[in-house]
């Protein structure tokens, strides 16, 4: 198909206190299949979504955090974070957990697929786009 | 659907898939292997327990594209390719080899 | 290029309104739905941070929603306009796409 266009999913709710985030991931891994040049943002409350050491075995809910570590393998190479939202929260990069993708096209080399961003970059990301799935 | 292992009843959903993950051995492999017609032996098990592994690591079921990439990546391309896996799985990789390894449908296949 | 939001919660119940604002871009139009026509009151706390943005980008309420909710459109910001369903269906057309704030 040639006909590519640019999709990104914005997540702006945590994790478990509502069905967005898991909902957004499956459509995601879902959307993969059509080919479509796809990336993720997260902002707000949607950045807790990253954080690392999730368990969810008390409150009987599915841990799908290891999910995002397989979105390198579904060619969904970018996941942007949103900075401010991380400072509002008393978060920084390093409470979120480590993503990391294969480039094919670089003899399989291992490369972050998060990338922190200003909030002007992040208005600009969504400008840029043909459809924007919001969750 | 159910499958009996050993005198004990394990449930499935009506397509075969069990419903606790939980619930999986090897035994019940074999038994779930039988009732799809397939017969087990040293590629298909290696197929399914790479299926176990990926799932074990990510939780989540590969689509079918994805697991062959990942097959080629790990086994190289004459097991990551469609025909070898077509093969082993006739009713495709992904949902046959799953069901066999305890795992739900891979998510997007309908 | 530019990009029709929708708000559809209240901001005295949530970030989305604010959120959304920080992420227009000149010339984009806000378009606030169901709960979210709360936003275009006047008077309230949130009345300054809406006035302001509407300098830069346009701001719409649905009509129906506003009716449903007993708020007339006197009571409404200035320089906020009223559509009803076939004035969001022109406002989607008009935009190059459409991001929900929900």
């Amino acid at each position: 198909m040639s006909d590519v266009k640019k999709f990104l999913y914005v997540n702006r709710k945590a994790p478990y206190g509502t069905i967005y985030a898991l909902e957004s991931l499956e459509v995601v891994l879902i959307g993969a299949a059509f080919e479509q040049d796809v990336a993720l943002a997260f902002l707000d409350d949607g950045v807790f979504q990253l954080t690392k050491s999730q368990e969810t075995d008390g409150i009987g809910c599915k841990n799908f955090s290891p999910t995002f570590r397989a979105l390198g393998d579904y060619d969904v190479t970018r996941l942007y974070v949103e900075r401010e939202s991380l400072e509002e929260r008393g978060l920084t990069e390093d409470d979120l957990q480590e993503i990391m993708y294969e480039d094919e096209d670089d003899d399989w080399a291992e490369k972050p697929s998060i990338c922190v961003i200003s909030r002007a970059e992040m208005a600009d990301v969504m400008a840029e786009q043909d459809v924007i799935l919001s969750f | 659907m159910e499958y009996t292992v050993d005198g004990k009843t394990i449930p499935a959903d009506e397509e075969g898939y069990i419903t606790n993950l939980s619930d999986w051995s090897p035994e019940l492999a074999q038994v779930i292997a039988e009732s799809e017609e397939i017969e087990m032996d040293d590629e298909r098990w290696e197929v399914v327990n790479f299926l176990r592994e990926y799932y074990e690591e990510y939780q989540i079921a590969p689509a079918v594209r994805v697991l062959i990439k990942a097959i080629k990546k790990k086994m190289g391309p004459e097991k990551g390719n469609n025909k070898y896996m077509y093969e082993l799985f006739p009713y495709g990789p992904a949902k046959q080899a799953c069901k066999i390894a305890g795992l739900p449908k891979p998510t997007g296949c309908v | 290029m530019s990009t029709l939001h929708t708000v559809n919660k209240s901001p005295y119940m949530t970030q989305s309104l604010v959120s959304c604002l920080n992420h227009c871009k000149e010339g984009d139009a806000v378009l606030m739905i169901e709960d979210g026509i709360y936003g275009g009151l006047a008077g309230g706390q949130m009345a300054p941070i809406v006035e302001e943005m509407g300098k830069k980008v346009s701001l719409y309420v649905l009509t129906p929603d506003m009716a449903a909710r007993g708020v007339d459109s006197s009571r409404l910001l200035e320089g906020i306009e009223g559509v009803d369903y076939t004035g969001f269906v022109e406002l989607v057309t008009k935009h190059d796409r459409t991001q929900a704030w929900l």
